[in-house]
C-alpha cells in the first residue's frame, strides 16, 4: 500500500504534461474544453494517473450507461470522511464521471463527462460531450440529445435518444437544501481500492453497510430494494431534497412507515398515479405508484423524471420482488371516500 | 444573443439590484434548435436579466428551466409566443423555476407531458398573463397541474388562463403568502385548487367548466400541513359540471362533477361575495379528510369555516355524490347549494340559502352511513375575520409594469 501511496505522490514529477490544472477547476468561469483540466490524456479512454477511480456497490441507473467515476483531489489534500459517512471534499476537488456504452464492435463509445468541481464558492455541476473522434469534449450547458443504440446484458437492443442534462439538471438531482452536493461518494456505498482508501481520513470503511442491490449475497430482498431506491431516488426523496414536497422520503436508513410510502397516497402525481391509491401496495407491485412509475418511459409519468429513456428491467424486478414479498394487509385505519 | 441595457424593469427587480452590474435584454428567437438556445439563455442569465422569447411557436423537446434569481422571462403576448411541448422526451414540467424573485409573463406553454409550469422554493415569483393548455378536449393523459408553485413564500398569480389540466389549472401548494386574482380556469379538474398552504387569497378569478371550481385542501404526511388563512372572494364559479377525468389514486380524481368550492380540513377560510351558478353537485362544500389514517401531527377537520355574502344561482340539480340521486330526490328534486359533511367545527353560512349536513362528525364514517338533513348554520361567527395577503411591494411593481 505504501508503495502505490507514494506513486501516487511522485507521479506529478514525471512531467508537467502530466499535471491537472488546479486554477482551472477552482477558477469562476467555466472552461469552454474538457481538455483544460488535464483530466485526460487526449482521449476518454486514457484518464490522468492523477485521478482516483472508484465504484458503487449500487449504482444509479442511468439508460444502462456505463460510467467511468473519478476523483480527483489536489496534490498533498486529504479526503474527510464525517460521522454520517459522507465524505467532506477539499476545495479543488473534482468528481469525474464519464458515461458511454460498449459498441457492437467492441470498442466504448464515451458520450460524455461530467464534472462536480468544487470551487471555494461551492459545488459546481458542468456537462461536456465529447466530439466524434474523441479527441476533446465541449461544455454544453444547456445539456443535448443523441441517439444511441446499444445492448444489455440480456442482449436487448436498444435505440435511445440519449438526455446528456443540463447544468440545471445536474442541480435538480444534486440538490440539498438549494446547493448543488455530491450525491454518489457515500462511504458506505462506495468501493475505493486500499492505496487511495488511505488519502481519505477519518474513514471506517467496515461500516460500509450498503449491500450491492443485484448480489442476494450481500444483504437481504429488503436491504437490496432499499439500497437502490436510496441511490436511485434518494437524491430527490429526501426532505432536503428536490423532491422534498412530495412527502415520499427514500433514504436507506428511514424506518418504514406512510413517508416511505406504505400505503401513502399520491400529492401531485398527476396520471403518474397510474389509477393506484398508494406509492406502495404491500403485496401488490402491481396496485403501487412506485413500480408504475419505474416501469414508464412516459415523461409526466417516468420516475426519475431525468436521465431515464428506457425501464431498468433488473431494478424494477427487484423493486415488484420487494413489493410482492410485503404482508398484503390493508391500511392501518378504514378507507372512505366522500 | 443580443444583449442591450434596459431601463424598463423599475422597482421589480429593487431586490436584486445591489447585486446587479448591469441588466441585460437576451433575446431569443423561434426557429431551429429553440431548446438549445433558450435553454442556454435561461442558464446564462445574470439576476437582473429579462430573457424576452420572440414570438412564433418554439418546439421543444425537453422541459426548461430557470436556476438564477432576479430574472423575467417574457414573452411577445400569449397569442404570439408559444412554447409547445408536444414533442417533449423529458422531464416532468414544461418549465421549472427553482431561483427567487423571478417573473414569468405574456407568454404559453401547451401540451407538455406533466406539469406546465412549476415553481418550487421559489420565493416572490410572479406568474404575469400567461396560458397553460392542452390542445384538444379534456383527457385524462393531459398533464396534471397547468401553474404549480410549491414550498414557496410569496406567490402571485394575476391574468393567467389554464385549460385541460389533468389534477389542478392553478395549483398553489405548501406555500405561504398566496394571491391568485383576474385569472381563469376552464376544463381542468380543479379549477384552482390552495392545498396545504397558509394565507391566501383567490379573487376576481373565473372557473368555470372544471369537474370543480376552487378547492382549498389540506393533506396528510406532507412537509407543510395545517392548511389556514384562506379567502376565497368575487369569482365567478359556474357551470363547473366537467366529468371527473383525473387519474385515479389522486385525491382529485373523488371531487364530484358539479363542485364549486369545496374546503376540507383547513381552519379559518372565509369564502364570500362570490357568484354561484350551474353548479350541479353543490356550490359549497365543507369536508373533513375522509380518506383513511392520518398522522398524529395532522388535523383531519374544518374549523373556523365561513360563507357571506355569495349569490347562489341554481345548484344541486345533478348531484355527482354516490346516492346523491335519492338524496335530491328527498329534498324535491335538487340539494340546498351548500353542503357539509358534518365533521368539524364552526362552521358558519351566512349566506340566504339553505345547507344541508351528511351527519358524518366521526370521519371514519362511511360516506354510505350519511342521514342528509337541513342544517341551520346561521349565527354569529364570534372569531376575527382573515387578514388579507400582502405581498412585497416588488411583486406589485411587477405586476403593474406595462
Amino acid at each position: 500500500m505504501f508503495a502505490a501511496l507514494a506513486m501516487l505522490a511522485v507521479l506529478p514529477a514525471q512531467g508537467t504534461n502530466l499535471a491537472v490544472a488546479d486554477a482551472v477547476i477552482t477558477g469562476e468561469s467555466n472552461a469552454p474544453t474538457l481538455s483544460a483540466y488535464g483530466f485526460f490524456l487526449g482521449s476518454p479512454d486514457r484518464p490522468s494517473p492523477l485521478l482516483i477511480p472508484y465504484t458503487l456497490a449500487t449504482p444509479l441507473f442511468s439508460d444502462y450507461a456505463e460510467k467511468r467515476r473519478y476523483i480527483y483531489v489536489p496534490q498533498g489534500s486529504r479526503m474527510h470522511a464525517n460521522a454520517d459517512g459522507l465524505i467532506e471534499f477539499p476545495v479543488g476537488t473534482a468528481l469525474i464521471k464519464s458515461f458511454g456504452y460498449p459498441q457492437a464492435d467492441g470498442s466504448y463509445r464515451t458520450i460524455e463527462t461530467r464534472l462536480l468541481l468544487r470551487r471555494a464558492s461551492g459545488w459546481v455541476a458542468l456537462p461536456y460531450i465529447w466530439r466524434p473522434d474523441g479527441s476533446d469534449a465541449d461544455l454544453r450547458v444547456a445539456g443535448a440529445r443523441q441517439m444511441v443504440d446499444f445492448a444489455d446484458s440480456a442482449g436487448n437492443r436498444y435505440s435511445i435518444s440519449y438526455a446528456v442534462p443540463n447544468r440545471n439538471q445536474c442541480k435538480t438531482c444534486h440538490e440539498l437544501s438549494g446547493a448543488v452536493t455530491p450525491i454518489g461518494p457515500k462511504l458506505r456505498n462506495m468501493e475505493l481500492a486500499a492505496p487511495a482508501r488511505a488519502l481519505v481520513t477519518g474513514a471506517d470503511w467496515t461500516l460500509a453497510s450498503m449491500p450491492r442491490w443485484d448480489d442476494a449475497g450481500t444483504g437481504s430482498l429488503d436491504a437490496r430494494a432499499r439500497a437502490y431506491l436510496d441511490v436511485n431516488c434518494a437524491h430527490c426523496h429526501n426532505p432536503r431534497g428536490s423532491a422534498s414536497n412530495s412527502g415520499l422520503f427514500l433514504e436507506y436508513e428511514r424506518p418504514p412507515s406512510m413517508t416511505t410510502g406504505l400505503f401513502k397516497r399520491p400529492v401531485a402525481a398527476g396520471r403518474g398515479s397510474g389509477g393506484h391509491d398508494y406509492a406502495i401496495a404491500p403485496g401488490h407491485p402491481e396496485h403501487s405508484i412506485l413500480a408504475y412509475r419505474m416501469g414508464s418511459t412516459d415523461p409526466g409519468i417516468a420516475m426519475p423524471e431525468l436521465g431515464r429513456a428506457v425501464v431498468h428491467r433488473e431494478g424494477l424486478r427487484l423493486i415488484d420482488e420487494w413489493i410482492a414479498a410485503m404482508p398484503a394487509g390493508t391500511p392501518p385505519a378504514s378507507e372512505a371516500r366522500p | 444573443m443580443k444583449h442591450q441595457l434596459t431601463s424598463l424593469l423599475g422597482s421589480a427587480l429593487a431586490l436584486v439590484a445591489a447585486t446587479t452590474v448591469e441588466a441585460r435584454t437576451i433575446e431569443v428567437a423561434a426557429g431551429d434548435d429553440a431548446q438549445t438556445r433558450l435553454q442556454e439563455a435561461l442558464i446564462n442569465a445574470q439576476p437582473g436579466d429579462v430573457v424576452r422569447i420572440g414570438p412564433g411557436t418554439f418546439r421543444l423537446t425537453d422541459g426548461l428551466s430557470l436556476d438564477v434569481d432576479g430574472v423575467t422571462v417574457r414573452g411577445a403576448g400569449i397569442e404570439q409566443t408559444i412554447l409547445d411541448f408536444s414533442g417533449q422526451q423529458g422531464a416532468g414540467e414544461g418549465l421549472l423555476v427553482t431561483s427567487d424573485d423571478v417573473v414569468l409573463r405574456d407568454f404559453t406553454v401547451r401540451d407538455t407531458r406533466g406539469d406546465g409550469i412549476k415553481s418550487k422554493n421559489a420565493d416572490r415569483i410572479v406568474y404575469l398573463s400567461l396560458r397553460v393548455d392542452w390542445s384538444g378536449e379534456p383527457r385524462t393523459t393531459n398533464g396534471a397541474y397547468g401553474i404549480y408553485p410549491v414550498e414557496s413564500e410569496y406567490v402571485l398569480v394575476d391574468g393567467v388562463t389554464v385549460r385541460g389540466a389533468s389534477d389542478a389549472g392553478i395549483y398553489v401548494g405548501q406555500s405561504r403568502h398566496i394571491i391568485v386574482r383576474e385569472s381563469t380556469a376552464v376544463q381542468n379538474v380543479a379549477g384552482i385548487e390552495i392545498e396545504n398552504s397558509y394565507n391566501a387569497d383567490v379573487h376576481d378569478n373565473l372557473a368555470t367548466g372544471n369537474t370543480g371550481g376552487i378547492l382549498v385542501f389540506d393533506l396528510p404526511g406532507l412537509p407543510q400541513q395545517g392548511g389556514h388563512s384562506v379567502r376565497v372572494f368575487d369569482n365567478i364559479i359556474v357551470n363547473n359540471m366537467t366529468p371527473n377525468f383525473a387519474p385515479a389514486g389522486n385525491i382529485v380524481a373523488t371531487v364530484p362533477a358539479g363542485s364549486g368550492v369545496i374546503v376540507m380540513a383547513n381552519r379559518d377560510v372565509e369564502i364570500f361575495d362570490n357568484e354561484f351558478d350551474g353548479n350541479g353537485t353543490s356550490n359549497i362544500m365543507i369536508t373533513g379528510y375522509r380518506y383513511g389514517s392520518t398522522p398524529a401531527d395532522y388535523q383531519p377537520m374544518p374549523m373556523r369555516i365561513r360563507a357571506m355574502g355569495n349569490r347562489h344561482g341554481r345548484a344541486g340539480f345533478q348531484p355527482g355524490l354516490p346516492g346523491g340521486a335519492e338524496m335530491a330526490q328527498a329534498f324535491g328534486g335538487s340539494l340546498p347549494p351548500v353542503m357539509w359533511d358534518g365533521a368539524g367545527t364552526d362552521i358558519r353560512i351566512a349566506d340566504d340559502v339553505a345547507a344541508l349536513t351528511l351527519n358524518l362528525p366521526d370521519l371514519a364514517q362511511p360516506v354510505s352511513a350519511a342521514s342528509p338533513a337541513p342544517v341551520d348554520l346561521s349565527g354569529e361567527a364570534n372569531w376575527p375575520r382573515v387578514a388579507a395577503v400582502v405581498l412585497p411591494a416588488s411583486m406589485e411593481a411587477a405586476a403593474a409594469a406595462p
